[in-house]
């Protein structure tokens, strides 16, 4: 187990003083799902409000474990992410933002399929780090944070600063037979 | 007067046979000047022989694309077929979704032992491969049973079936997660 960042983990929109909006998700082929996001300056009034609003806007999509800036229309590099409630995770922040997020290092490979609002007629096999450390700042005070996860949250993260990259999963299918028609369930 | 405009028809076109490099280029190509629009297609090699499945849409005639697309077959070497179809349906709803894989000794029948079992509980398959490497015989089928389908009854059905066949499966569940 990697050790739990205590200051992102305590981290809630809460700080950020603001009311979150829920915006519209966007959808594939959006041309901002396809470029890189703009960095940000982490302590404006406008990354802030927009930090609020991905919290909300994950809040309200059900099943909903992470949403990046490009999602809701803006290239810009900031994502929020919350796997609390998701079996497949181990340890976690609970919820948080960051800006302008890198990864520092990673390991592990492992395969999984995934979904994504902004894709929501496929899914696929993607193979992402199962361990993984994290740079960026945190919205309002724009701290410098660096967070060590693995397992689903890992995931999570590479799946969000893709977003923040102009990536989305399908960008990192496994294979030419690896993408598959979303089901809908009864 | 005018008369509405017809939706366009789809068209399922297969092209098999020996493989090398440019048959898709050559194929897609056709098709584009034709005005077709590529909808889902899948290739792959078959024991080394080239296997594409295509389904596209537009005006063109059959006779039309069988014209555009015969030079492929001109040497014998490729024989391409053409159809119409009409619409699929889509993605019916399923119940849930589950990845099947069988893997042992090759032998006559193993195939259609195990994929009966999953047709007897309504299951559909959504996509298949199978490979023969040396004496290793290897299935991998996508399936989407009905809701209220006896998964455990399945799984022990298919897993009588593979053992009387002296091979092993497994049935995993195959939802993806949304991130």
């Amino acid at each position: 187990m990697s050790a739990v960042d205590p200051r992102v983990a305590a981290w809630t929109e809460a700080e950020l003083g603001v009311e979150g909006r829920v915006l519209d998700v966007v959808t594939a082929p959006a041309p901002v799902l396809s470029g890189v996001g703009e960095r940000v300056d982490p302590t404006s009034a406008e990354v802030v409000r927009l930090a609020a609003d991905l919290v909300a806007t994950m809040r309200v999509s059900p099943g909903c474990v992470g949403l990046a800036a490009p999602q809701v229309g803006v290239g810009a590099q900031v994502f929020c992410v919350d796997v609390s409630e998701h079996p497949k995770t181990r340890e976690h922040h609970g919820t948080f933002v960051l800006c302008n997020a890198e990864v520092v290092s990673s390991s592990r490979n492992e395969k999984a399929r995934e979904g994504c609002m902004s894709v929501p007629d496929l899914t696929g096999d993607v193979k992402r780090a199962g361990r993984i450390t994290v740079r960026g700042q945190l919205p309002g005070t724009g701290e410098e944070v660096e967070v060590s996860t693995s397992a689903f949250e890992a995931r999570a993260l590479q799946h969000e600063i893709d977003h923040c990259q102009g990536l989305l999963f399908l960008d990192r299918a496994a294979g030419a037979h690896a993408i598959y028609a979303r089901k809908t369930y009864l | 007067m005018s008369t509405p405009t017809p939706p366009p028809t789809q068209h399922a076109i297969t092209v098999l046979g020996h493989d090398r490099p440019g048959i898709i280029a050559e194929t897609t190509g056709r098709l584009a000047e034709l005005g077709l629009n590529l909808e889902d297609s899948t290739m792959t090699l078959l024991r080394g022989h080239f296997a594409m499945m295509l389904v596209c849409a537009g005006e063109p005639s059959v006779a039309a694309i069988e014209t555009a697309l015969a030079p492929l077959a001109d040497d014998g070497s490729l024989t391409v077929t053409v159809r119409a179809v009409s619409p699929g349906a889509g993605a019916a709803p399923a119940g849930s979704s589950w990845v099947l894989t069988v893997h042992g000794g090759d032998r006559p029948g193993i195939v259609s032992s195990v994929v009966g079992r999953v047709a007897e509980v309504g299951g559909n398959i959504t996509d298949l491969t199978t490979r023969l490497a040396g004496d290793l015989y290897l299935l991998v089928a996508e399936i989407d049973l009905p809701a209220g389908a006896d998964v455990d009854a399945l799984e022990a059905a298919v897993r009588t079936a593979a053992t009387a066949l002296g091979v092993g499966a497994t049935l995993r569940r195959a939802e993806a997660d949304d991130l």
